[in-house]
């Protein structure tokens, strides 16, 4: 399975990863190499074989929907390893022009 | 001998008896740290203030009659579980500055059981590797040879306990990753089985197998650290509700009649005269003590790799997802116009190559016209992985293999392809992918350059029966005196 760089441009566009041309050109590489390894899935039949979801067979954890108390100080910390805050809130960057 | 160099049961009964204090122990280990730790690096942050005033904290518990197996015990902790306070990077760039505002649960278990944090160890970033060569901060040498990788990705955990550095170390697990450094570094690696020990605080690779657990001297400390650090969990929906055993008390009892499976798949050409040997020994030191072996076949063994190179790549590019220089660590943020270019810089500067790697084979896997092909089979491929080995643990109680092909390897030497690396995990990656636990024992040496280099088996258990592994490894353990020696360092 021989990826293009178009695909992997593609791929790194939908991961919102910026790569460099080198990284473009070892990755089309990489990734072609270890797909043909993996392809080898494909000789196995799985007719009517369900798919893992859960692996211990667990089933709806339920718990009630309420708001816990978070310790203002963890709180605060939490909030202020933003890049920019105000107010006790994360900004981020306008996405409408 | 050193203080530091006890077991964890053997600094207990001191510490009981009034013979050390866990001021004295933490010191010395602080001390072990600054001697050997400039050749090893295990070590990313150690905390040495906060950790004397916890030893002084368990010293006073203790003086008011608390009484605990953890209670003074110092410990190391791999750098992908949060630790209130203390910096948490996962060896990553992109979290090099990361406090994180709270302990994980495994971590908050140990504190409340009088556990000292001595300080943080290094893993390959975000736990992706084999080796620990992929840290942003460096990689760990293994103390049986410096030229050699300690294993990974809990290299850094793995490299301290063998070295003395700690009582014990806390690992993550997610296709090996407690299993290949323990058994590199001739240690005990217990991983348990899924759901058995919280997730919450961990920094999530694969979710669907995830596991923390600890990396000790002996099985019997394993035992005693498992049952700190196991149960339900309301912030992990997927802990399981199952009774907690005491491991210890079980540790004694005899295996005669116990039928352990040596899965046909496992021993292969592929694998190192020097590993075979050791194993085989192993078994007839078990059979001396009354086991039975018996041959089974796992037919879909040689799927686990390429299953769980679909399945890793795929939870993990949606997981790190979450590092988009908005909230927190590495970020172009003020560099910025726009937000895309936040995103796109912030995660192209600040992952490594491998994490890098990983996102976009995960991407592509799970994007359109694809994720049938590969998402899909793979979950399916896995689900006959877990029945076939579900189908012969109900025939034996458990399975023994090798956990590594080979001993160490040179640091360098396979950095540069990376589907040699991904085969690293070829006896590891089954019991991840079926939930089941699965612990390595060290079970003899390689002598290569003139440097004796661990070796090591894997026991495979039934889900949620971590009992019988200890059981065994510890009755092992009773008759043989590998996971006695220590690295010359």
């Amino acid at each position: 399975m021989k990826l293009t760089r178009e695909e992997i441009e593609h791929v790194a566009r939908l991961a919102r990863l910026e790569l460099t041309i080198e990284e473009v050109e070892r990755y089309g590489n990489q990734l072609s190499g270890v797909l043909t390894y993996i392809d080898q899935l494909r000789e196995v039949d799985t007719t009517g074989v369900e798919p893992t979801a859960q692996i211990t067979g667990l089933e709806n954890a339920w718990r009630e929907d309420v708001v816990l108390d978070w310790p203002s100080k963890e709180r605060l910390a939490a909030i202020n390893s933003a890049p920019e805050c105000e107010d006790g809130q994360i900004k981020v960057k306008r996405i409408l022009e | 001998m050193k203080l530091n160099e006890l077991t964890i049961r053997e600094a207990r009964l001191k510490l009981e008896q009034g013979e050390i204090t866990s001021l004295e122990l933490t010191q010395a280990c602080l001390l072990r740290i600054k001697e050997v730790d400039p050749m090893i690096h295990a070590c990313l942050t150690v905390c040495e203030t906060e950790a004397l005033t916890e030893a002084v904290r368990a010293d006073e518990r203790r003086a008011q009659g608390e009484k605990g197996e953890l209670l003074g015990i110092p410990y190391l902790c791999k750098d992908n579980i949060l630790t209130s306070g203390i910096k948490t990077t996962a060896s990553s760039k992109m979290l090099e500055n990361y406090i994180a505002p709270y302990d994980a649960t495994v971590v908050k278990k140990l504190r409340e059981a009088g556990a000292v944090l001595l300080g943080k160890v290094n893993l390959d970033e975000f736990a992706h590797g084999a080796s620990t060569e992929n840290s942003a901060f460096g990689v760990t040498h293994n103390p049986w040879d410096l030229a050699r990788v300690p294993g990974g990705s809990s290299g850094g955990s793995a490299a301290a306990v063998a070295a003395d550095m700690c009582l014990f170390a806390l690992g993550t697990d997610t296709g090996g990753s407690i299993r290949c450094p323990a058994a590199f570094c001739g240690v005990v690696g217990l991983k348990p089985t899924y759901g058995r020990s919280s997730r919450f605080g961990l920094v999530s690779m694969t979710s669907s197998t995830d596991v923390p657990g600890a990396l000790c001297k002996t099985v019997e400390d394993v035992a005693t650290v498992q049952k700190a650090i196991s149960g339900l969990d309301k912030f992990d929906a997927t802990t399981v509700d199952e009774k907690i055993v005491n491991y210890n008390e079980n540790l004694g009892n005899s295996i005669k009649g116990l039928k352990i499976g040596l899965p046909e798949e496992y021993f292969t050409d592929g694998t190192a005269e020097s590993v075979t040997q050791a194993v085989n020994r192993a078994i007839e030191q078990l059979k001396q003590l009354g086991a039975e072996f018996v041959s089974v076949k796992l037919s879909h063994t040689k799927y686990a790799v390429p299953v769980y190179y679909i399945l890793t790549p795929s939870e993990l590019s949606s997981n790190l997802a979450r590092h988009d220089g908005i909230r927190y660590g590495f970020s172009t943020y003020l560099e910025e116009k726009n937000l895309q270019d936040v995103y796109n810089r912030t995660r192209g500067r600040g992952f490594g190559e491998e994490a890098k790697r990983r996102i976009m084979l995960g991407t592509y896997a799970l994007s359109a016209g694809y994720f049938d092909a590969y998402y899909l089979q793979a979950q399916r491929v896995r689900t006959i992985i877990k029945e076939e080995l579900d189908q012969v643990l109900r025939e034996v109680d458990l399975l023994l293999t090798p956990v590594s092909p080979h001993p160490a390897f040179k640091i360098g030497e396979q950095a540069n392809d990376p589907l040699k690396m991904y085969l690293e995990d070829i006896f590891v990656t089954s019991p991840s992918l079926a939930g089941l636990p699965a612990m390595s024992v060290p079970c003899g040496f390689s002598e290569i350059d003139g440097k004796q280099l661990p070796l090591a088996f894997q026991l495979i258990g039934s889900r949620f029966d971590e009992n019988k592994l200890l059981q065994v490894g510890h009755q092992y353990q009773k008759v043989t005196n590998f996971h006695l020696a220590k690295a010359k360092i």
